[in-house]
């Protein structure tokens, strides 16, 4: 997929409510044209990408990314099919589960949920930011120690939401976790291991 | 003669301790690599077009706007014009394309139209007046059977006298033999007349009435009887790595396959055949699943599509992976079941009498019948089933097969029986305990434990919390057992001149801990660290070990890894003795040398012990089983006791897990920090099935409603309360042998929770999941 500059075909029917989604995310889907056009709606100039392939530059982990990508490509999408960080997950693809959580500009988003397009220009941290080779974050560490994943599918979103929640809580209570930690989910059952990850204090000590 | 026997725990310096899973790092990092982060340069997207409608007949599919779509590589019709479809999602037509957006641009090109067919998606109670049906037994049945681990002989008694009404191929026979079923019941099956199924006219398909020793006669002599419905609802496996695979065509009679799996070794013999190549020619590869819960044993039709697409497309890498849709409503679901159940005892509070009529659905096959009464062999039984047939996603294997459900009916109606003697079901459990057959010791350690940590006595009231306010709070508790012999395994480990080591083995770690597990027997008998070893799995090019179904792995992997690692101590030995001026036999390798017992001054560092090897490495295959090798190193049949503390909100219907205990066997425990994690797993997942977890089939479109992670909730962080396991350990247990923990701790969790909410509030909430609706309706008494 990764080389992949074939003409596309104009998306023309069969909406479903994810494309309305991803369409009436940039206003109005108009001409055939690469790169954004600007039209006037609702007194606001808007820019207007697509429908066809729009070149796209994006800030990740330090480095600028360029692809032609379509504008209903999600920013999650982009990053594991066009930049082969596969990390974030796929797992819901609708911005419940958090297994694609990244950093946007330092918060935590659900990649699924947040176009390419949109992204630009914002600085992204993906898990593989967080660390160089082979080293381990505080955070990934306990995760290890404390037994905090089983499959691995849903743990590198965790460790991203548990990283930002420790930035903002370093001394969480159990109250803090249940309700900064309850944006992801896991099917194994590895909670308690996370509990113990966002309540142990040498956790929060140098994250990212 | 080697001493293959598990070590005791004077000589077991990694065996039996608390160690980190190994692939920790690499997951938490984010650098591990599923199948669906398979990504290779020139990667087609794979995509298939779904059955809208849950009965329905192809008439016509017209694939040529798709196929001349720029971008389309491939487009593959699945089933033709003509073919019958059974449930909504099925495959109708996969497409490949240069990427994703392109192959959903060219599923919608694709035209399909249908006749559209009564369907039937209820699983509500069958009518009483239904005929029986002793037909065949079907490939279904006979899985129920062996996945209910119901005993060798009835099942070859049925098999004798019923006929079966499918083909013994030596595939099947092959797969059979993987997970261990006996040599007997094969040749029953082989030698068994084959007869005809009948279609089923009707969804609903009753068993015959079986009973035992004289039910009508007990429930007359009973000192106090219970009734109730009670229950548990579909649901799916929900696994976050969707099912998927990619496909390859390296040469023009060569595939390479990488697939969400946990059957790795036998893969490629269900791909041969629906591809025509020889399984040898086909390498299957995976390193990490994100989850599986018995789902995920087979390429599944979307996985042949997508070798096909790859074919069609000059091969070049094709990957289909579903989309959370699909995979809700076609990739697995866990049958349901409901039983109306009459429960008697004595005035003792013995069990006496056993009454109950039971159905549940499984999709087309009918499903699981759950094994009623669990656990209590009852004297006096009289039980019926009705499986109903249903146009939905088929059922798989979910951790446990059937225990569950029959957990919940047996245990509820257990507790219920219970509180109408006014007695604590502890007490009354503990007066049960013969009915428990072998395992009667087991619980017996273990319930005081349970309690214990319960603080059960302290905390339990009779049914009903008489404190003042909305939010009542209740104990409760449930009994388990499984199987879990290993599965058969082989491996190869290699000791080099360098004193490098390496194990070769084509198994898979579902996120249990098999790599973990695999490597601490295997630096535990080298007296080696487990660093040193270098694990090689994930890959049908190493020696073939079994599918990861049935909690069967831990005891295969372990036992074939310690036969090797004894072996190639031993030989190690052998080419060492000479320089120490000693015999093998006297020569003991602990802490990384190999020395003398008696004068432990006298020995080699590992790796010049190594070097004495020669030129060539040492390599030696291990196995599972090997009568040859003795002892039996793997073992079957563990007990479990689990207890909850809820609370309730008597206004809103919510429930909250406030505590969970479970004291869980497994014979010999290899380590017990991911068998804590295991059993910690097992009750998350019992909270979520117990409370939220309901695939939801809409009557008029016979569609799944929640096709989602919205709507089909899943237990989060916020709903899990205090979680407690202990680990049976010592004398009694660890001779046991290794046995596998996957299936056992998830079977208690929703009769405990359920026990505790009736506790709780007075009154059974008979269904799982304990909805608040359902919770509310129970308690204005309309359930």
């Amino acid at each position: 997929m990764k080389d992949d500059n074939a003409p596309k075909a104009d998306p023309s029917s069969g909406l479903t409510r994810r494309d309305f989604m991803k369409i009436s995310g940039i206003g109005a889907a108009l001409p055939l044209v690469i790169g954004p056009t600007v039209v006037r709606a609702a007194g606001e100039d808007i820019e207007v990408h697509g429908p066809g392939k729009v070149p796209v530059a994006l800030n990740v982990n330090g480095k600028k990314l360029m692809a032609d990508l379509e504008p209903r490509v999600t920013l999650l999408d982009a990053l594991r099919d066009n930049f082969d960080l596969t990390g974030a997950k796929r797992v819901c693809d609708r911005g419940t589960c958090g297994a694609c959580t990244v950093l946007m500009e330092g918060q935590p988003v659900y990649a699924c949920m947040v176009l390419a397009i949109e992204a630009q220009g914002k600085k992204i941290t993906t898990i593989e930011g967080l660390t160089e080779g082979d080293t381990l974050t505080p955070v990934m560490q306990a995760f290890v120690e404390h037994d905090a994943q089983q499959c691995g599918f849903c743990t590198p979103g965790f460790v991203i939401a548990t990283t930002h929640f420790l930035q903002e809580h370093p001394n969480a209570t159990e109250d803090d976790v249940r309700r900064g930690l309850s944006g992801n989910f896991c099917r194994c059952g590895t909670y308690d291991g996370i509990r113990a990850v966002a309540l142990a204090k040498k956790a929060s000590g140098g994250t990212a | 003669m080697s001493e293959y026997t598990w070590p005791d725990p004077a000589s077991r310096p990694l065996l039996g301790k608390r160690i980190s899973r190994v692939d920790g790092p690499i997951k938490s990092s984010g650098r591990a690599r599923y199948t669906y982060d398979y990504n290779p340069q020139g990667l087609l997207a794979g995509n298939i077009l779904r059955c809208p409608y849950a009965h329905a007949r192809i008439t016509s599919i017209d694939i040529s706007a798709a196929e001349k779509m720029p971008g389309v590589k491939a487009v593959q019709i699945v089933q033709k014009p003509g073919s019958e479809i059974f449930w909504a999602g099925d495959e109708v037509v996969a497409v490949a394309a240069v990427d994703e957006p392109t192959a959903e641009d060219a599923i919608r090109a694709i035209k399909v139209q249908y006749e559209i067919l009564p369907h039937f998606v209820s699983d509500a109670e069958p009518p009483k007046n239904i005929a029986e049906t002793s037909g065949p037994i079907s490939q279904d049945d006979f899985e129920d059977m062996e996945g209910n681990q119901v005993p060798d002989e009835q099942v070859i008694a049925a098999i004798r006298k019923n006929g079966i009404s499918f083909h013994l191929d030596d595939n099947y026979v092959k797969e059979l033999q993987g997970y261990g079923v006996e040599v007997p019941v094969i040749q029953a099956l082989r030698s068994a007349k084959y007869v005809q199924a009948t279609g089923p006219k009707s969804p609903f398909k009753k068993t015959a009435v079986q009973k035992q020793g004289e039910p009508d006669k007990a429930f007359a002599s009973a000192a106090a009887t219970a009734q109730g419905l009670y229950g548990a609802s579909c649901i799916t496996h929900c696994c976050l790595e969707t099912h998927g695979m990619a496909a390859e065509w390296p040469g023009p009679n060569e595939m390479a396959v990488h697939i969400s799996t946990q059957n790795l070794s036998g893969i490629a013999p269900q791909l041969a055949e629906p591809m025509g190549v020889p399984a040898g020619n086909i390498q299957v590869m995976q390193q990490y699943i994100g989850g599986g819960f018995g789902s995920k044993f087979s390429p599944d039709r979307w996985g042949i599509a997508a070798a096909q697409l790859s074919k069609s497309a000059g091969g070049k890498p094709v990957k289909i992976m579903l989309d959370r849709a699909a995979e809700q409503e076609v990739a697995g679901m866990r049958p349901s079941a409901f039983a109306r159940v009459t429960i008697a005892a004595d005035k003792d509070g013995k069990l006496i009498a056993w009454d109950s009529r039971s159905w549940g659905t499984g999709g087309m096959g009918g499903g699981g019948t759950p094994p009623l009464p669990y656990i209590f062999d009852i004297p006096n039984q009289r039980k019926q089933h009705v499986a109903i047939a249903t146009n939905q996603g088929s059922a798989r294997a979910w951790r446990a097969p059937n225990h569950p459900q029959a957990a919940s009916i047996t245990m509820c109606a257990f507790e219920d029986l219970a509180a109408k003697m006014n007695m604590d079901p502890v007490e009354m459990l503990t007066r049960n305990l013969e009915l428990t057959g072998p395992r009667a010791k087991i619980y017996r350690d273990e319930l005081p434990i349970a309690a214990e940590m319960m603080q059960w006595k302290q905390n339990w009231h009779p049914r009903g919390d008489k404190t003042a306010g909305p939010v009542k709070r209740g104990l409760g508790l449930s009994i388990h057992t499984w199987g879990g012999r290993g599965h058969n395994s082989d491996c190869d480990l290699t000791i080099h001149p360098d004193g490098s080591v390496e194990i070769k083995m084509a198994t898979q770690d579902l996120g249990t801990g098999a790599r973990t597990i695999i490597m601490i027997v295997a630096a535990d008998a080298l007296g080696i660290p487990m660093q040193q070893v270098n694990l090689l799995i994930g890959d049908s090019r190493y020696p073939v070990s079994g599918a990861s179904g049935g909690s069967t792995t831990s005891g295969g992997v372990t036992s074939s890894t310690r036969r090797a690692a004894v072996d190639a101590r031993d030989a190690l030995f052998a080419k060492v003795a000479q320089a120490l001026n000693a015999q093998p036999d006297d020569l003991e390798a602990v802490n990384g040398t190999v020395r003398v017992k008696s004068d432990p001054s006298r020995g080699l560092a590992w790796k010049e012990a190594c070097a004495k090897i020669g030129a060539m490495p040492l390599t030696i295959r291990g196995k599972n089983p090997d009568k040859s090798k003795p002892p039996d190193l793997t073992n079957s049949g563990v007990g479990g006791v689990q207890m909850a503390d809820v609370s309730v909100d008597t206004e809103t219907g919510i429930v909250r897990v406030n505590k969970m205990v479970a004291v869980q066997d497994c014979g010999l425990v290899v380590d017990v920090k991911t068998a804590e994690s295991q059993v910690k797993g097992a009750l998350i997942m019992g909270i979520s099935y117990a409370l939220y977890e309901e695939k939801i089939m809409d009557p008029v479109t016979g569609r799944m409603l929640n096709p989602n992670m919205e709507f089909y909730r899943l237990a989060g962080i916020s709903d899990v309360g205090e979680l407690k396991v202990r680990m049976m350990t010592g004398k009694g247990y660890d001779e046991r042998g290794v046995i596998g923990l996957a299936e056992p701790p998830v079977v208690s969790p929703g009769a405990a929770i359920s026990n505790a909410v009736a506790n709780a509030i007075g009154t059974r909430v008979g269904v799982l999941p304990l909805t608040p609706a359902r919770v509310l309706e129970a308690l204005e008494g309309r359930s």
